[in-house]
C-alpha cells in the first residue's frame, strides 16, 4: 500500500531524490534552517520553560493550572453551574430572532473551535502520552475541565471590551480589554502589557499556529509518500496560505472551513469505531490512565513527568488562559458580552474532555506504547525520554500508527485531515496575529501585507526544522501570550464577577427569558 | 376586524406574480392590509472564517439595505400607489420558519408565495422553501404558479 501511494503522491518528491547529491544539499538546507533556529529560540524557550529553583517543574505550566483552579473557585465553578445554560445558547433559545443574520453563539464557537482543533488533538496528545503515558491523559481532562473557566474570564472580557468601528466591522481581544479595562478601573501599565501581549501573540501566531502545523503536516505527509525535504512541503503550504491571505482567495478558505468539521467529526467516529471494537479494554485503558497519573509508572520525571506533559498539551491544545480565543469570539452579536463567555467555556470540553481522551484513548489501546511485561511499567527509549514505540513513532506518526491498529488505511485519511487542520488552523492564527500586528502598527494595507509575508515565510522554516526546536518554540510563545494575558486576568476578573452577578440574578427573576422560534 | 395578507417575496418572477395575486385577493376585500416580507436565507449554524464573522454585522446591513431598495420598497410603493395600506419587511433567517413566525405575529390571515424558484439536487432532499411553508405554516397558504 505504502509503495503504491509513493507513487501517486510523491511525484515532487521523486523528482527531488532523483540525484543522491540533490537530496543531500536538500537535507543540507533542513539541517541549517534548524540549526539556526534551534540556536535564535533558545534564550526564550529557557526563560519560558524555566523550572522552579530545585525542581524540574516549569513554572508556567504552575502560572497556568493556579490562574484556571483561582478563576474556577472566584467564579463559584461557573463550568459546571451554568453548563446547561450555554448549550442552550448555542442552540440559540436567548437569540432575539431580530438579529438573525449577525454572527451568532454557535458560529463565533465554530470558528474558535477551528483554530483550537487540530494538530493539538492529534500530535499533541501523542507528544503528551508518549513523553508522559497514559497518565498524563488525566491530568489533561482535568486542564480541560478547570481551563473551562479561564476561558469563560477571557473571552467574556473580550467581547465587553472590543472596539466596533463606524464601518460596522469589529475588533477583540486581550490587547483591547488589556487597555480598555486597566484604564476603567484607573490601573496604569494597561498600554505597556497590551503592546506585551500583542509582541508574544505575533509569536505565537508565528509558533503553534504556523511552524509546529507545518511541520506536523509535513510529518504526516512524509510517512505516507516518502522521506523528502521538508521545505518542499512547507513552500507548497506557503503558496496556499498566501493565496487565501494575501490574494484574498475567499475560496479556498470557505471549503476548508466546511470540510474540517466533517473531517473533526471524521476523526472521532473513528476514534469511536476503534473504542467500541476494544470495549473490552477501555476499563484497562483507564486504569492506566489513574495509575499512572499517580505513579507514573515508569516514565520519565515520574507522575510529575505525566502532569507536566497533561498540563502542557492541555493548555496548547485548548488555549485556555492564552487569549487566542478572546480574539476569535469578541465577533459575536449580543447585548450581554457573559453569555459568549458562557459559550467558550464549552470549547475545552470539546476541544480537550472529548477529543484529546479519545485520541489517548486509542493511543493506549492499541499498545503501541511498550509494556515491560516483568515490571507493568512502560520501557523508555535508548535516550530514556520517551516511552519505547512499536516502531519508534513519536507526535502524529503515534497517532497515526495507534489508528492504523484498529482501521488500516485510516492514516490516508488522518494524513488529510492533518493537513486540513493544519491549514484552517495556520488561516485562524494568521488572523490572531494580524490583529495583534495591527494593534501595534496601525491598520493599514502595507502593514498587513509585511506581516502576512511574515507569516508564510515562517511556514517554510517550520516545515523544514525538526518537530524539537519548533515544539519548544510554539509553546514558549503561546505559553508568553499566556504569562501576559492571565496576569491581567487576575485585574480585570471582577469586572467578569460583576456582569456574572448581574446576569444570574436577571436570569433567576426571569428578566432575561428563551424566545419562542 | 381588518385582514391582512402576506406575501413572501423572493426577487423572482414567481415572486412578482404572487404580489399581483395577492393584490389582486386584497382588492375583493374590505381594507385589507398587505405584508411585505423579504426573508434572505440564513442559518445560524454554518462554519465561517474569522475574518467573515468581523465583517458580518457589515454584510448583514449591505444585505438588508439591497433588499430593502431593490425588491421590498418598490413593492411596497407599488401597492401604496394602487391603493392599499401596505407594508414592507426584510429579516434573515429560513425562509419557511421566518415567514410563518413573522406572520403570526402581526396577526397575518394567509400567506401568498410564488412557487418553488429554484430547483436542484439539495431542493430534492430537503424540499424548498415553499414546500416547507406549505407543511408547516399556521395560516392557509396560496401558492401562485
Amino acid at each position: 500500500m505504502i509503495h503504491q501511494s509513493k507513487l501517486w503522491l510523491g511525484s515532487i518528491a521523486a523528482t527531488m531524490m532523483a540525484s543522491p547529491l540533490a537530496a543531500q544539499e536538500a537535507m543540507g538546507i533542513d539541517a541549517k534552517v534548524n540549526e539556526a533556529f534551534a540556536n535564535l529560540t533558545g534564550p526564550f524557550v529557557s526563560l519560558i520553560f524555566a523550572p522552579f529553583p530545585g525542581t524540574s517543574f516549569p513554572w508556567i505550566v504552575m502560572w497556568l493550572v493556579i490562574a484556571a483552579t483561582i478563576f474556577t473557585l472566584y467564579f463559584g465553578f461557573v463550568q459546571f453551574r451554568f453548563f446547561k445554560h450555554s448549550i442552550q445558547l448555542v442552540k440559540g433559545d436567548y437569540s432575539d430572532p431580530n438579529d438573525a443574520g449577525e454572527v451568532s453563539h454557535f458560529q463565533a464557537l465554530a470558528t474558535a473551535l477551528s483554530g483550537t482543533v487540530g494538530l493539538g488533538n492529534i500530535a499533541g496528545v501523542a507528544v503528551a502520552v508518549g513523553i508522559g503515558g497514559p497518565g498524563a491523559t488525566f491530568w489533561m481532562i482535568l486542564a480541560g475541565l478547570l481551563g473551562m473557566a479561564s476561558k469563560f474570564t477571557e473571552c467574556t472580557l473580550g467581547v465587553k471590551y472590543r472596539n466596533e468601528y463606524e464601518d460596522g466591522t469589529v475588533s477583540g481581544g486581550p490587547m483591547y480589554y488589556i487597555s480598555k479595562g486597566f484604564s476603567e478601573l484607573g490601573l496604569p501599565g494597561g498600554k505597556i502589557l497590551a503592546v506585551l501581549f500583542s509582541v508574544f501573540c505575533i509569536l505565537g501566531a508565528l509558533g503553534g499556529g504556523n511552524m509546529f502545523q507545518a511541520n506536523q503536516a509535513h510529518a504526516q505527509i512524509s510517512g505516507i509518500v516518502g522521506d523528502y525535504p521538508g521545505w518542499i512541503t512547507g513552500i507548497i503550504f506557503a503558496a496556499v496560505v498566501f493565496a487565501v491571505i494575501v490574494g484574498g482567495i475567499k475560496s479556498i478558505a470557505n471549503v476548508t472551513e466546511k470540510v474540517v468539521p466533517f473531517m473533526g467529526i471524521l476523526y472521532v467516529g473513528a476514534a469511536l469505531v476503534i473504542l467500541i471494537v476494544n470495549f473490552n479494554m477501555i476499563g484497562w485503558a483507564f486504569g492506566q490512565i489513574f495509575a499512572g497519573a499517580f505513579t507514573g509508572l515508569g516514565v520519565a520525571g515520574g507522575f510529575v513527568g505525566a502532569l507536566i506533559q497533561g498540563f502542557k498539551r492541555a493548555a496548547f491544545s485548548n488555549e485556555a488562559g492564552v487569549g487566542s480565543a478572546a480574539i476569535a469570539h469578541s465577533a459575536v452579536k449580543t447585548k450581554e458580552p457573559i453569555t459568549e463567555g458562557f459559550v467558550s467555556l464549552l470549547e475545552p470540553l470539546i476541544d480537550t474532555v472529548v477529543i484529546c481522551t479519545m485520541t489517548a484513548l486509542v493511543i493506549i489501546i492499541s499498545q503501541q506504547l511498550i509494556i515491560d511485561e516483568a515490571t507493568g511499567n512502560y520501557m523508555l527509549n535508548e535516550a530514556g525520554t520517551a516511552i519505547a514505540t512499536v516502531d519508534g513513532n513519536s507526535g502524529v506518526a503515534l497517532t497515526s500508527a495507534a489508528f492504523a491498529s484498529g482501521i488500516s488505511w485510516f492514516p490516508y485519511v488522518l494524513a488529510i485531515a492533518v493537513v486540513l487542520f493544519a491549514f484552517s488552523t495556520m488561516i485562524s492564527w494568521s488572523y490572531y496575529g494580524l490583529k495583534a500586528w495591527t494593534y501595534l502598527f496601525g491598520e493599514g494595507k502595507t502593514s498587513e501585507l509585511v506581516f502576512k509575508v511574515i507569516f508564510c515565510i515562517f511556514i517554510v522554516i517550520g516545515a523544514a526544522a525538526s518537530l524539537g526546536p519548533v515544539i519548544d518554540f510554539s509553546d514558549a510563545a503561546i505559553f508568553a501570550m499566556a504569562v501576559v494575558n492571565i496576569f491581567c486576568l487576575y485585574f480585570l476578573m471582577k469586572l467578569v464577577k460583576q456582569e456574572l452577578n448581574s446576569y444570574a440574578a436577571r436570569l433567576e427573576s426571569g428578566e432575561i427569558q428563551k424566545f419562542s422560534h | 376586524m381588518t385582514a391582512k395578507i402576506v406575501i413572501g417575496l423572493d426577487g423572482t418572477d414567481t415572486g412578482e406574480r404572487a404580489l399581483a395575486f395577492a393584490k389582486d385577493l386584497a382588492s375583493r376585500m374590505e381594507g385589507c392590509e398587505l405584508l411585505a416580507i423579504y426573508v434572505i436565507e440564513w442559518s445560524p449554524f454554518t462554519f465561517q472564517t474569522p475574518e467573515e464573522n468581523e465583517q458580518r454585522h457589515k454584510r448583514r446591513e449591505e444585505e438588508i439595505e439591497l433588499a430593502n431598495t431593490r425588491i421590498v420598497t418598490p413593492a411596497v410603493e407599488a401597492l401604496q400607489k394602487a391603493g392599499f395600506k401596505a407594508e414592507g419587511m426584510v429579516r434573515h433567517g429560513d425562509v419557511a420558519e421566518t415567514l410563518n413566525a413573522l406572520t403570526v405575529k402581526h396577526g397575518g390571515s394567509q400567506i401568498v408565495v410564488g412557487r418553488a424558484s429554484s430547483s436542484g439536487f439539495a431542493n430534492r432532499i430537503f424540499g424548498s422553501s415553499t414546500q416547507n411553508l406549505v407543511m408547516h405554516a399556521d395560516v392557509p397558504v396560496t401558492v401562485v404558479g
